[in-house]
């Protein structure tokens, strides 16, 4: 079998996971990262749903898989790749560019900047904040509102950035919802007494145990779940935040006090993807994500020859999806390099 | 709260206003409701600034009230608008500033309309012109009178003569600005600031020396609303929306309202009155109301305009409290005097509420 060079961009669950298959098939990886460590944004979490497993164990396990033959270009940011005799060339900030015979577009999604969904007051609002930030303030025993004071009653709100034609996402960013679920089913282990509010537009429970995890949030955590989107928020004297929304079950307008109102931020493609992928010519969706060559028969090919996709840059998936997807972008990619063998 | 992240906001509203010669049209109800603040707004920039403002006495209503309330069909509305903007085509102008906040809101849907729809545009023009052999250029420039006072609050503050700082004690004097509905809640940018923090009073306020209170309830609806106010039964809705407002903005306790739409400051100033006497409350302290204004009537009292010229004594809420704390200068014999020295009549005095 012939050696091939694949250049992995993102060095996220995906990108080590493709890496890690191709690697074991004899092929020559390199792996470039704008960050500092690879891991993505796994490594920027802590628990994971629906078991409520330590993210750093996911991470671990794919690191230590990993082959030491592989060439990891942390901190690097690509600036160009061109196609030049059959190879695709990549240029990027450090001084000698890579040559590669395939690319492979592993990952590559930003959370959903909540500062657009003005009037939930992100950036504005002391005690206004995003998953994200509560995933951090938990695993950092911070659980307090921006007064220092531990928060009496909580509001989760989601949907935010996603199923949204005011900011232009029409689509589900999938996890959203039963992360919601995790992380409001850790603020009552972590402080048993703070009251959980809710706010859904649908509750999309579709991966395995997620309904469970769901029902034992109500069932055995008290959480509440109020079917309603949130219409405004504002914050009070006492830097409370008032939320209104309609319960659209009870066909009731609603108002309440919390102390801690967190946003459940969706995902979009990139913003530092964004220019390669238009000087490619990568052809991308009404949702801004890239178009895969078919979504259900070629989910890992491109248009472009030896341009290959896997993970978060074709759409908002979990853990196990994405690693599947890494998996299957592999085989493609495995499959191309045989096409190219037997044309020569 | 941080105000940095307003701010940051208020960079992704800017707004580009002419920067002279104005065709200026003013409301159906303002001259009615705050008589002295069009003639403000005039004599501010063209005396006081030195801008060329022009009328014409043949403008007339843009039909908003009624297309609002499903009286006027659009069509219709849209060939009313395209006469005023042949108004100003023959007066050879091109920035067009209307006073009232609903025509602002419908000559931005109106122009709107026709750069999505351009065949509805041409239809319009078919009607006007077989209507009123007039035809007509769609303005460069379309800007509230609120964005012309927001553009030049700067030039104003330089000429002040007083701020809104109370001279007794230094402090500057706590605002709660309401914008019309109509400014950006519809086209959030082409209002100063959006729709969720709007900075065009705001940005007045700041430059004139007071400071803007954010209080819950400061999107909510003064209580016009055609819908609640124009139906009779609607009534109680109507003043329900304003008790909403006072009450999430006296614990704030401000000093006055400023506002830049004509049903605002009636609502805002006759409301207060009659849940007063009604309920037997007062928002201001001891008794009294708070003041509500138009962003002329500040800017007036801002450059040393005499407050009766700008006609304040045709606000149910005494607006002393304010001039006092300003130090503004006024002749309490001439309140209820007209132009002429004539005697205009005064108010009974309301049995709960505190005047000076």
């Amino acid at each position: 079998m012939l050696k091939r060079h694949v250049a992995i961009i993102g060095g996220g669950i995906s990108g080590l996971e493709a890496a890690r298959v191709l690697s074991k098939s004899g092929h020559e990886i390199t792996i470039f990262d704008a960050g500092e460590k690879l891991g993505g944004h796994v490594a920027q979490w802590d628990l994971l749903f629906p078991n409520m497993r330590k993210s750093s164990e996911i991470l671990t396990a794919l690191l230590n898989q990993l082959p030491k033959s592989i060439h990891i270009l942390s901190k690097t940011t690509i600036k160009n790749i061109e196609r030049f005799n059959g190879y695709y060339v990549i240029h990027s900030d450090r001084v000698e560019n890579v040559l590669a015979d395939a690319v492979l577009f592993a990952g590559g999604f930003d959370t959903f900047d909540a500062q657009r969904k003005e009037e939930y007051g992100y950036g504005i609002y002391d005690n206004v904040i995003t998953s994200i930030e509560l995933e951090n303030k938990i695993k950092d025993h911070r659980f307090i509102t921006a007064q220092g004071t531990k928060p009496k009653r909580v509001a989760m709100i989601h949907c935010v950035g996603s199923r949204d034609e005011k900011v232009c996402n029409n689509y589900c960013s999938r996890v959203c919802c039963v992360t919601a679920v995790k992380q409001a089913i850790e603020i009552k282990k972590t402080s048993p007494e703070t009251e959980v509010f809710c706010f859904y537009m649908d509750l999309r429970m579709f991966g395995r145990h997620f309904e469970e995890l769901y029902r034992e949030a109500q069932e055995k955590y008290g959480i509440q779940f109020i079917r309603g989107r949130l219409s405004e928020a504002s914050e009070a004297q006492d830097k409370t935040i008032i939320v209104k929304a309609e319960d659209t079950l009870l066909g009731k307008p609603l108002k309440m006090n919390v102390d801690l109102m967190v946003l459940m931020v969706g995902m979009e493609l990139s913003k530092a993807l964004v220019p390669l992928v238009e000087k490619m010519q990568l052809e991308v969706g009404d949702d801004r994500f890239i178009m895969p060559l078919d979504e259900q028969l070629y989910p890992n090919q491109t248009k472009k020859e030896g341009v290959f996709v896997a993970g978060t840059c074709t759409g908002p998936k979990n853990i196990p999806e994405t690693l599947n997807d890494a998996r299957s972008a592999a085989v493609s990619i495995m499959s191309y390099f045989d096409q190219l063998s037997n044309k020569n | 709260m941080k105000v940095e992240g307003k701010r940051r906001l208020w960079q992704d509203y800017q707004k580009e206003v002419a920067e002279d010669k104005f065709f200026y049209v003013r409301s159906c109800i303002r001259q009615t409701f705050f008589p002295g603040s069009e003639r403000a707004f005039i004599k501010i920039i063209g005396t006081e600034l030195g801008k060329e403002i022009n009328e014409d006495p043949a403008h007339t209503s843009c039909t908003g009230i009624g297309y609002h309330t499903d009286i006027v069909p659009f069509e219709t509305t849209q060939t009313v608008v395209a006469r005023q903007f042949s108004l100003m085509t023959e007066a050879g102008l091109e920035n067009y500033v209307p006073s009232c906040i609903t025509s602002f809101g419908l000559y931005t849907e109106i122009l709107e309309t026709w750069e999505h729809f351009p065949l509805i545009e041409e239809q319009i023009r078919e009607n006007l012109y077989k209507a009123t052999q007039r035809t007509f250029n769609k303005p460069k420039n379309l800007a509230h009178a609120s964005d012309v006072i927001f553009k030049f609050r700067h030039e104003i503050a330089a000429k002040a003569k007083h701020k809104l700082i109370d001279v007794h004690t230094g402090r500057p004097l706590r605002v709660v600005e309401h914008i019309g509905c109509h400014y950006s809640k519809m086209f959030p940018h082409k209002g100063i600031g959006g729709a969720e923090y709007p900075y065009v009073l705001a940005g007045m306020v700041e430059a004139w020396g007071g400071e803007v209170i954010d209080y819950p309830e400061r999107r909510h609806c003064c209580g016009f609303g055609f819908r609640q106010y124009l139906v009779q039964a609607n009534r109680g809705y109507s003043i329900a929306c304003s008790q909403k407002k006072f009450e999430s903005m006296q614990p704030y306790e401000p000093d006055m309202i400023i506002t830049n739409c004509p049903g605002c400051p009636m609502f805002l100033d006759r409301w207060q009155y009659v849940i007063g006497e009604m309920e037997k409350v007062a928002y201001g302290p001891n008794g009294q109301m708070i003041p509500v204004f138009t962003y002329e009537e500040v800017a007036g009292l801002v450059l040393g305009y005499d407050p009766w010229e700008l006609g304040l004594q045709m606000h149910q809420v005494n607006c002393e409290p304010v001039l006092d704390k300003m130090g503004v200068q006024y002749d309490p014999e001439l309140k209820y005097k007209g132009s002429k020295g004539e005697f205009l009549g005064v108010p009974a005095i309301p049995e709960f509420l505190k005047c000076c």
